[in-house]
């Protein structure tokens, strides 16, 4: 650590007298501490995200040093009783190979590769969990349309009054058309699109996070959502609606349903996981699969940025059946052939294993 | 009683040791993070969250009355809509997006897992990935937030199923407790755990006190009554320098090897002892010979 202190960093004062240490293991250290302490300045800037205060020839040298003390560590271990310099070594060592070992993409580089095919890949992988988690919705639809045609008394206790708002048995066909105008102006719009977001959001997360107990309570919950669309769906159908609902649904509810499919999937998959972890302990199983299911789920945080919009915005815009169908039909399009097709990302460091 | 307790204090440290061999082959110690450090993080997270979600409000909500009383009749204008849609993604991010952002940094921590020395890692010892924090924390949503919620709202008082409600949230909440690595359910989804991540500052090395090998001499039988738990010992008496307590340990080293103890060289004695037991000890050790304590 010779030259100028360019950098901020404090120069390393060499140890006293090296041949003065009576004890051979004192040398040792005496010898690599200032090794030892110029990889802990490297460290604590790494630490602090001050990448910009350590010369070239440090962070070249950070493999190196770190090395250099991970085997004075070893040896350290087996001819030193030196307490002290032991645990400041582990410790060292310890924080090094945290930055060492570190995640090495920065945000960006993880949007890029997740977004190029990383989300797509990890959606294919979890398959059998989508055509489960859709049968379960679809399951879900019918059994709401057949509680509420078998009896309309279950349309109340499935749908609270301030959900249902005028869209209740026994309602004129005008009355319900008129739910499902659009507004003339985009005055106030951001608001209800950024609340959408915010509480589709929390529904999404809450499915994923249910499935940590096998995935029974994300079936659940998917079910419970899904009785409420089959409610409507039959509401709607029976005023001679049907049409129209389902263009005012499919505008964001091609993404929005999409979103809580692929979150009711990614719970399931780790629930799956975890009931049958196969040849793996249930903890290397469970560990596989959040990963994996992670990633559809930051997927699934950004189809409901997108659902929000196009819920919050085109949805009261548009305001012919042709038009919704023709936005919802396109993100369905759109949706499907990303996942579809959009290319597995090459590994060449191992982020997303599986 | 101070002995006894120190060696219960020191099997709960052993109970939390963990290995874990890195890519060089080198086994590095790990120590798993204590529950109260971890409970005691997440009520600093809280406060935190809590207080700056306030703070922020607050100076929006002075920002944006008064860009509400300029608006005329009951018309929203575009700066009420604007500071509305802020607030409702800034709860958004409060609730998710914190843990999330300072757990993807450089040191793995929150700042209140930082102030309590303590990180997220690995279990498998590789690296810790973006997609195993987001895990860890989506999982927090019932582990915490929806608990919380669920108190503050009274839900436990709203019969059976608040009962059952309640029950069934404990379990997630009580999750750290039953297992050994206390891995709460996010953890065992992403595959991570929390361990103990202080810095330790380098102490002087101790044998560079000048060498007194000529007037202490000390004999093979008498180096071989201790071991390294007794250096150890030894060596944090020395590094704290309390007179009282060095005065005590040279008369009990001079009890036991048969010497006569004088006063006033406490310091000096119990250096040179050090170096020598040492110097024998650490002879052994490059023989294959180790010596774990006195009774060994």
């Amino acid at each position: 650590m010779t030259g100028v202190n360019l950098f901020g960093f404090n120069d390393i004062d060499p140890p006293a007298d090296i041949s003065a240490a009576s004890l051979r293991s004192d040398r040792f250290r005496l010898e690599r501490e200032v090794d030892w302490q110029r990889l802990e300045q490297i460290v604590e800037a790494l630490e602090k995200n001050r990448l910009g205060r350590i010369a070239d020839d440090d962070l070249l040298e950070l493999p190196v040093l770190y090395r250099k003390a991970a085997s004075s560590l070893a040896v350290a271990r087996e001819t030193s009783l030196d307490a002290a310099t032991l645990s400041y070594l582990e410790a060292l060592v310890r924080r090094a190979w945290f930055q060492v070992y570190g995640p090495r993409t920065g945000l960006f580089a993880w949007l890029r590769h997740f977004l190029l095919g990383g989300w797509s890949a990890s959606v294919r992988d979890i398959w059998l969990d989508i055509c489960i988690a859709l049968f379960v919705m679809v399951a879900g639809t019918v059994v709401g349309w057949l509680l509420v045609a078998s009896d309309r008394e279950w349309y109340y206790a499935l749908v609270s009054a301030d959900m249902a708002g005028g869209r209740q048995p026994g309602a004129t066909a005008e009355e319900l058309a008129e739910t499902l105008k659009g507004t003339e102006g985009a005055e106030g719009l951001t608001v209800f699109a950024a609340s959408l977001f915010s509480n589709n959001s929390g529904v999404c997360i809450l499915a994923f996070a249910l499935g940590f107990c096998f995935g029974t309570p994300t079936m659940l919950l998917l079910v419970y959502n899904m009785t409420l669309l089959g409610a409507m769906l039959w509401l709607f159908f029976d005023a001679g609606l049907g049409w129209e609902f389902a263009a005012w649904l499919s505008v964001h509810g091609t993404t929005e349903l999409f979103a809580i499919l692929l979150s009711g999937a990614a719970g399931l998959h780790i629930g799956r996981s975890m009931a049958f972890p196969g040849s793996r302990s249930i903890l290397s199983s469970a560990a596989a699969a959040g990963k994996r299911s992670a990633q559809v789920m930051a997927g699934c945080v950004l189809m409901l940025v997108i659902a929000g919009i196009l819920e919050g915005y085109a949805r009261q815009l548009v305001d012919t059946s042709f038009g919704r169908y023709a936005i919802g039909g396109v993100m369905l399009f759109f949706w499907i052939s990303y996942f579809a097709f959009a290319p597995r990302p090459r590994d060449h460091d191992g982020e997303a294993e599986g | 009683m101070s002995a006894s307790v120190a060696a219960r204090l020191n099997a709960g440290q052993l109970k939390r040791q963990r290995q874990l061999v890195t890519p060089e082959g080198l086994a590095l110690p790990l120590t798993i993070a204590t529950k109260g450090a971890r409970a005691g993080a997440l009520m600093l997270d809280l406060l935190i969250i809590f207080f700056g979600a306030l703070a922020i409000l607050l100076a929006l909500g002075l920002l944006g009355f008064s860009v509400l009383d300029a608006g005329t009749d009951g018309e929203m204008s575009g700066a009420a809509e604007f500071f509305i849609v802020l607030i409702i993604l800034l709860l958004f991010l409060a609730r998710y997006g914190y843990f999330l952002f300072f757990e993807l940094g450089p040191k793995g921590a929150t700042p209140g897992k930082r102030a309590l020395g303590i990180r997220v890692a690995a279990r498998d010892g590789g690296r810790l990935t973006a997609e195993a924090v987001i895990a860890r924390n989506l999982l927090r949503d019932i582990e915490v937030f929806i608990p919380t919620f669920f108190l503050l709202l009274g839900g436990q008082s709203d019969g059976v199923m608040g009962a059952a409600a309640f029950v069934w949230l404990l379990v997630f909440v009580l999750f750290p407790v039953f297992n050994k690595d206390h891995l709460r359910a996010g953890d065992l989804v992403a595959g991570t755990w929390v361990v103990e991540a202080q810095k330790v500052k380098l102490a002087e090395a101790m044998s560079t006190a000048p060498d007194r090998s000529q007037e202490y001499r000390f004999g093979e039988e008498e180096l071989s009554v201790y071991g390294e738990h007794e250096l150890q010992v030894l060596e944090g008496v020395l590094r704290q320098d309390n007179p009282e307590a060095m005065r005590e340990v040279m008369f009990a080293i001079c009890r036991k090897i048969g010497w006569q103890a004088g006063t006033g060289h406490e310091r000096e004695f119990l250096e040179a002892f050090y170096a020598a037991l040492r110097a024998h000890l650490e002879r052994g050790m490059r023989f294959g010979k180790r010596k774990a304590d006195k009774y060994s």
